[in-house]
């Protein structure tokens, strides 16, 4: 176990490093730079001299060499834009995005999984199209319009939520914009689950315990439920680096202070430090969430072993 | 005069400022404004951003030499209480306040003024505010390593300053906007300062959520007698107008800048309708065109894009009436417009003859670089495609973002472009952007050269008569027009709602989202505590 998971850290080292070194070369390559947004003045000296303190007037490998050279630090830079140390702004934004983010998770599993469960023991019936239809709605719909609609319904139709803002922190901000990012990993589960648990029931060994007498909630429990979790487990782990990339929109709309909103203030300004540090935090997100997943496999299934 | 023109474009705002000023304002309550331009505050050091959006908190926490006076639609003095004028116009005498506190407790110096516009004009910092600290003589020098302090600027003691300039202008509209707030200049050299601003603004800092909000509480030592009114301000980021619309009608907010869409959807709504206020920003919305590029060399196929486009048609459809026509460059609200001017008339027929004229009956093509925004970029720009190609002229996007515009039209690199650009409020100062020898880097961006121009345009900085120089600048817009560098779109209407118990918002040309917020209070219907 111990093993398997230094070479997973290990490995995580050049996907690190691509993803580096891709979002470097492709912000030296797009048009546009920070200084036209910094100042529009008459002296084309102050551009240069602009671009001589944050470094843009080396070449690209020169500047990369530097980066790396600091990455091996632990520092990820000082922000173009706010001039401040990009590990502050992130570790400013960090926690209001993971508060989203797992909130938006607890939602899923809670409503989705039970849902396919539920779906799946009665196929084709009112339950199960009931389900599937919600399932189907929440994939389709764009997160934006759904923030706006659940913005109208619960904040200016019945008055019982915030519509906008982080406040304190407190629940009554996170509620809305974590059902708005978790609708749609919600409807993922509850077909992955409904899809995993018709597959299970019809195998071999479910027969096997039903012909041996074994009760339907024993068959459910023991043999359904454990099996489909590895599926929805790997689900849940592809959602979770996907919500931090949907994180963007959802929390652009609701003023959610998080690294969703720094990435996209950070591309649009070309605050090239800022930009590769989120998408470095998020990257590093992604792949500890995998590695998490990978040992809960072993954990919920002993056949897995960790090779 | 200037107001005059502001109330006859403010209509329900102004009515809602005469209200406000007819009430005893209430002390207490918070004041819940947005910052509506998309990304989050750039800084807590206004001095190292330009950005409106930074600005609007900035109003509140520190405060310049100057300040715009909405009502006189001027700069009008703040940190100083008197301005003594001498060296033929080039000499300022400052008498600076006594009674002006930073939010840590010290009194404000000329030390403090003198650190301020020296720290500007460092330059291998770039501050965006140096282009008006470079009015001081000598400040250049402080710029490029030359000098260690700006010439130009001189104690005389505690609390009086004197200030040479290198250009016969007006220095409040050099030193009234945030970029050259005084900073204190013990704290401010601090590395803290950055996360904890200090200034001499109405309300001092007491929280910063990135991306979220900006939260200032009243500063009892304010200068000003009673003012503040309000305990508190919290300045929420919101850059979705959809979000703001619903918080505004859930009374979460006190204030949302409407675009299009929502203007003509509140002005239909009998319960919103009272909330809004609108003016004449000083902006121009316009379409530039490189000379460089064959046929718009010649002045007659720039004269046949303007009367090519019915603009009226665009702005009352596609802008919603959220804009106004423009005529030259000069905004509304600028002191030297002169109302009898009139815009060029849809008239393809016009269009055509003086294609035809300057060797395009045929027509020519272009490509046309744009933005995506949907006031002055790619919806527009696809609305007049049609009424060029209708006089033959085919126009080819290039659609780009709006930092990559913001280069491309600095560079040159573009046959057209369309883009919104400051037109005021210093008149002199927004039409020497056509002056030859103001670099294209600067706001030249269609690298305009007329030796007339220039002629006027230098005349009016050397009259001291401000009648004759509002009649030079009024030349020199009318000569614009004739030789029509650009397409004359229109001037931005800005416009806001304001929910009834926010009282004493001022119709800002400048940008009106910019309030002096001290002059702002709640009364008892606010349902913030």
């Amino acid at each position: 176990m111990l093993a398997f998971l230094i070479r997973r850290l290990l490995q995580t080292i050049p996907t690190v490093l691509a993803v580096v070194l891709l979002v470097f070369v492709l912000f030296s390559v797009v048009p546009g730079s920070i200084v036209s947004t910094m100042s529009d003045d008459s002296d084309p000296q102050v551009e240069l001299r602009l671009k001589k303190q944050l470094g843009l007037d080396q070449p690209v490998y020169m500047r990369f060499g530097t980066y790396i050279a600091q990455l091996a630090t632990g520092d990820f830079g000082t922000s173009f834009r706010t001039r401040e140390p990009v590990t502050t702004m992130i570790a400013k934004r960090a926690w209001p995005t993971l508060q989203l983010i797992f909130a938006s998770m607890a939602f899923a599993v809670v409503v989705g999984v039970p849902l396919g469960f539920v779906a799946a023991l009665r196929p084709g019936g009112l339950v199960d199209t009931l389900a599937m239809i919600v399932a189907v709605s929440g994939l389709s719909i764009a997160k934006f319009w759904l923030g706006l609609m659940l913005m109208y319904l619960f904040a200016l139709k019945l008055g019982w939520l915030p519509s906008f803002g982080y406040g304190d922190g407190g629940l009554k901000y996170l509620v809305l914009p974590a059902l708005a990012l978790g609708v749609s990993p919600m409807a993922l589960l509850a077909r992955t689950t409904r899809a995993a648990v018709l597959e299970i029931m019809t195998a071999d060994f479910v027969r096997t315990a039903r012909s041996k007498g074994m009760s339907e909630t024993r068959v459910v429990k023991w043999h359904v439920m454990r099996n489909a979790l590895v599926l929805i487990l790997t689900t849940m782990g592809l959602q979770f680096g996907a919500l931090m990339g949907q994180a963007v929109v959802v929390e652009k709309l609701f003023s959610w202070p998080g690294i969703g909103s720094l990435l996209v203030d950070s591309v649009l300004q070309r605050d090239i430090p800022a930009v590769q540090g989120s998408i470095l935090v998020v990257v590093l997100f992604f792949l500890a969430i995998n590695l998490l997943i990978d040992v809960l496999y072993g954990v919920i299934d002993p056949r897995i072993r960790y090779a | 005069m200037m107001f005059k023109t502001i109330a006859i474009v403010a209509g329900l705002g102004l009515a809602l400022t005469a209200t406000a000023e007819a009430q005893t304002p209430r002390k207490g309550g918070t004041i819940r404004m947005t910052a509506p331009y998309g990304s989050s505050f750039t800084s807590l050091d206004i001095h190292t951003t330009q950005r409106a959006q930074d600005e609007i908190y900035a109003k509140a926490l520190h405060r310049s030499l100057y300040i715009w006076n909405s009502a006189e639609g001027k700069p009008v003095l703040e940190l100083a209480k008197e301005d003594v004028v001498s060296g033929g116009g080039l000499v300022h005498t400052f008498k600076l306040r006594d009674d002006a506190y930073f939010h840590s407790g010290r009194k404000m110096t000329a030390d403090d003024v003198i650190w301020s516009y020296n720290r500007i004009m460092d330059g291998s910092k770039a501050y965006p505010g140096a282009r008006y600290v470079r009015v001081i003589e000598g400040a250049a020098a402080v710029e490029k390593g030359q000098a260690k302090e700006i010439s130009g600027l001189k104690k005389i003691d505690d609390f009086t300053i004197e200030m040479k300039l290198t250009e016969k202008v007006d220095p409040g509209f050099y030193f009234f906007t945030a970029l050259t707030s005084i900073y204190p200049a013990d704290e401010a050299a601090k590395e803290s300062f950055i996360q904890k601003p200090i200034g001499l603004g109405p309300f001092k800092f007491v929280e910063h959520v990135p991306g979220s909000r900006i939260v200032l509480e009243r500063w009892d030592r304010f200068y000003k007698p009673g003012k503040p009114y309000a305990d508190k301000i919290v300045v929420s980021v919101m850059g979705e107008a959809a979000a703001r619309d619903v918080a505004f009608r859930n009374k979460e907010i006190d204030t949302s800048v409407l675009g299009p869409a929502q203007y003509v959807a509140y002005q239909s709504d009998a319960d919103l309708k009272g909330t809004i206020v609108e003016v004449a920003e000083v902006f121009t919305r316009y379409m530039g065109m490189n000379p460089n590029f064959k046929p718009f060399s010649d002045k007659r196929v720039r004269q046949a894009i303007n009367y090519a486009i019915d603009t009226d048609l665009i702005i009352n459809k596609l802008v919603k009436g959220k804009a106004y026509r423009a005529t030259s460059w000069l905004p509304l609200t600028a002191p030297g417009y002169d109302k009898a001017m009139k815009p060029y008339p849809y008239d393809p027929a016009k269009a055509k003859q003086l294609l035809s004229e300057a060797g395009y009956a045929s027509g020519f093509e272009f490509e046309w670089t744009t933005s995506q925004n949907e006031s002055w970029g790619l919806p527009i720009v696809s609305a007049v495609i049609p009424m060029l190609d209708k006089v033959g002229i085919k126009a080819k996007v290039k659609q780009v973002e709006t930092a990559v515009l913001a280069e491309v039209v600095r560079t040159g690199d573009y046959q057209a472009f369309i883009y919104s650009q400051a037109s005021g409020p210093d008149p002199q100062a927004a039409l020497k952007c056509f002056h030859s020898a103001t670099p294209q880097s600067a706001c030249n961006y269609t690298t305009f050269k007329n030796a007339e121009l220039d002629k006027i345009i230098d005349e009016a900085g050397q009259a001291d008569d401000p009648a004759k120089r509002i009649q030079l600048l009024q030349k020199a817009n009318a000569l614009l027009y004739e030789e029509a560098p650009v397409w004359f779109f229109n001037y931005n209407k800005a416009v806001m709602a304001v929910q009834p118990w926010l009282k004493g918002i001022q119709l800002n040309a400048t940008e009106l989202t910019h309030q002096n917020v001290e002059d702002l209070w709640v009364d008892e219907a606010s349902p913030a505590k």
